[in-house]
């Protein structure tokens, strides 16, 4: 039942505006993937692409095989969930989920049956005879889930369907999609801007910026080794420093930023190019207080209390950076201090033109 | 303290209702009067006002005419104005704004310059002929109407839960039927009962229009009035308001006015 997605190459204009730029992208079966970006960025764009409700350009998109690029949007067999839920207001909370069924020419009872056993697996049998109008936002979300699941799609995909809920209970939901999706191995496309909720229910997540794909990966590993700039921002890599290297021995690379000279160890950086950029977040910069450690010299300035660390924004020669210190020493704005780069909170980037 | 309402306020809706109801009074009571000319209070009580408007075959082939017209146009309007309103509404964004303001012409140009324009053009121009020519005159009439109080519903109306449906795989056009409608059928109802009304009372329009043997009932009225002063024409505008009055009774029991205050 459950099929894999080809985004094959597409580009697509609101009149002549472009809002989205040669994207390619493959979904495996029974796969959650988050697109994930600011708005305007072209997530909600790609997902109406997929759907049918805006045509591409350029480029196709096939479900399992079946080319879709050309089908209309009533033909595509997908289960859509909206932010908005667009329950259908004059029907009950039954004949909302049982209306795909009936579209579908299954018979009166049968449809009845499977919409009712859709509505016990989002916990919701009590309120199948109400209008939706008298759901709350929780509840209205589950008879939306539960009516596009139930038509069984190979592709099932979901508009911010978290965006009008509250905090507490996006968390309680989140995690409620992600078990049906997984029991039903049902092919997800989640669009958000929520970064958190991207990574924590997503197998692969695509970044996008611009109508562009930034980077496309697995949560871990955007986390950990974003491929550009805008990727290493955008998960927190705060601080992003130029670098030149300047000798090379014994393992270990001198590097130079604004007349500042670092050494570095090979072995945990990796590969270290002639230039580059060093991405950290506030805690891959040791705050040191050491003179002779081999770090960025700076001047503390405003100190912020996170709960589990003190953050401090630094001046140095290269701007202004921030680092986290530990708790067990606050420092006093003012003090002088270096800081030291740890290995596996920094990521190495290519530099800003080759990135191009 | 109570929730009743201040006494100037009650004064204030007394006045207001006195305003309205007592023309109606005055021209109930004068159908009813015995009398050979026009008088209130009426002096004694006969139907037989009522009576004659049925044995004067003007009013008979006007009344028929004026229902004809009416739902025919009204029809036509509503045909023509709930898919300009629903895409105007849809495709509100692609659609250049001069289209909108198309729709409302008729509205805004003075009725009595409409009226002429469409006799210039339909009946001397186009040697269209004279029922068919009200007809057109009325639906165009009401057109704005429709297209308005249908596109406010529909403006109001989240078209995502269309977009629902058709990925459940609910083809466009049945989705619209199925969909799209029972959700603006307040907005629908409003605007056949205004339209309907407006095209039944209408004179500036079909004054120019109407023709040899065939005439609209306002328009008969009028005629009548210029020729005699007897009660015929209070029993006839009581006619008139009884039949506004049904069409809203036959919404009321059919669909509820309820819908109306959605």
């Amino acid at each position: 039942m459950t099929q894999p997605l080809d985004i094959n190459a597409v580009s697509a204009h609101y009149g002549t505006t472009r809002v989205l730029q040669d994207l390619s992208l493959s979904i495996q079966a029974g796969e959650l993937v988050s697109l994930l970006g600011a708005s305007g960025c072209g997530k909600t764009t790609t997902l109406r692409l997929i759907a049918g409700f805006l045509s591409p350009t350029s480029g196709s998109i096939s479900l399992g095989g079946r080319d879709l690029t050309r089908l209309p949007p009533h033909r595509r067999d997908i289960g859509l969930v909206f932010q908005n839920y667009a329950l259908f207001p004059h029907l009950s909370v039954l004949d909302n989920v049982a209306f795909g069924l009936k579209q579908r020419g299954i018979a009166p009872a049968d449809r009845r049956r499977r919409a009712f056993a859709m509505l016990e697996r989002v916990g919701l049998t009590a309120l199948a005879e109400r209008a939706p109008g008298a759901l709350s936002g929780g509840q209205k979300q589950r008879v939306a889930l539960a009516r596009a699941l139930v038509i069984e799609p190979p592709l099932l995909m979901f508009d911010e369907p978290l965006s009008n809920l509250d905090a507490r209970l996006r968390v309680d939901m989140r995690v409620e999609i992600r078990q049906l999706q997984r029991a039903n191995g049902t092919t997800s496309v989640y669009v958000t801007h929520d970064q958190e909720e991207a990574f924590s229910i997503s197998d692969r997540v695509a970044i996008m910026n611009a109508g562009r794909l930034m980077q496309f990966g697995q949560p871990e590993v955007l986390y950990r080794r974003p491929a550009n700039t805008f990727v290493a921002r955008f998960v927190g890599f705060e601080n992003i420093i130029p670098f030149k290297a300047v000798a090379r021995d014994n393992g270990t690379v001198t590097v130079e930023t604004a007349g500042m000279r670092l050494r570095l160890p090979q072995d945990a950086f990796g590969a270290i190019p002639d230039t580059f950029l060093l991405a950290t977040r506030p805690d891959g910069l040791m705050v040191s207080t050491d003179p002779a450690a081999d770090g960025l010299p700076a001047r503390l300035g405003l100190r912020t209390y996170l709960g589990r660390a003190y953050q401090y924004r630094c001046d140095t020669a290269a701007g202004h950076l921030i680092a986290n210190g530990m708790l067990t020493t606050p420092l006093e704005p003012g003090a002088n201090v270096q800081l030291v780069p740890v290995p596996e909170q920094c990521c190495i980037l290519a530099s800003e033109e080759a990135q191009g | 303290m109570s929730d009743r309402p201040h006494p100037i306020l009650i004064g204030i809706a007394a006045l207001v209702y006195l305003f309205l109801v007592v023309p109606l009074v005055i021209v109930v009571g004068a159908a009813l009067s015995d009398t050979t000319y026009l008088t209130f209070p009426p002096r004694g009580l006969s139907l037989r006002w009522f009576e004659n408007i049925f044995q004067i075959s003007a009013f008979r082939r006007t009344i028929v005419t004026s229902l004809q017209i009416a739902s025919l146009g009204t029809l036509f309007a509503l045909m023509i104005g709930i898919p300009a309103a629903y895409a105007l509404n849809r495709f509100r964004v692609e659609l250049p704004r001069w289209i909108a303001t198309l729709f409302v012409l008729p509205i805004l140009v003075p009725e009595i310059v409409f009226g002429f324009a469409l006799l210039k053009s339909l009946t001397v121009g186009a040697g269209v002929p004279i029922f068919a020519a009200l007809l057109i005159g009325h639906t165009l009439l009401v057109l704005p109407y429709v297209v308005r109080v249908i596109g406010a519903s529909l403006a109001s109306f989240d078209f995502s839960i269309e977009e629902a449906a058709i990925s459940l795989g609910s083809a466009p056009l049945k989705t619209f039927f199925t969909i799209v409608l029972p959700n603006v059928r307040a907005g629908v109802l409003a605007a056949f009962i205004l339209a309907f009304i407006t095209s039944l009372n209408d004179v500036s329009v079909s004054l120019f229009l109407t023709g040899p043997g065939i005439s609209t009932l306002p328009i008969q009225i009028l005629a009548h009035v210029e020729q005699f002063f007897d009660p015929t024409v209070a029993s006839v505008s009581v006619l008139l308001m009884f039949l506004t009055v049904a069409v809203m009774a036959v919404v009321e029991r059919t669909l509820g006015l309820t819908f109306l205050a959605k």
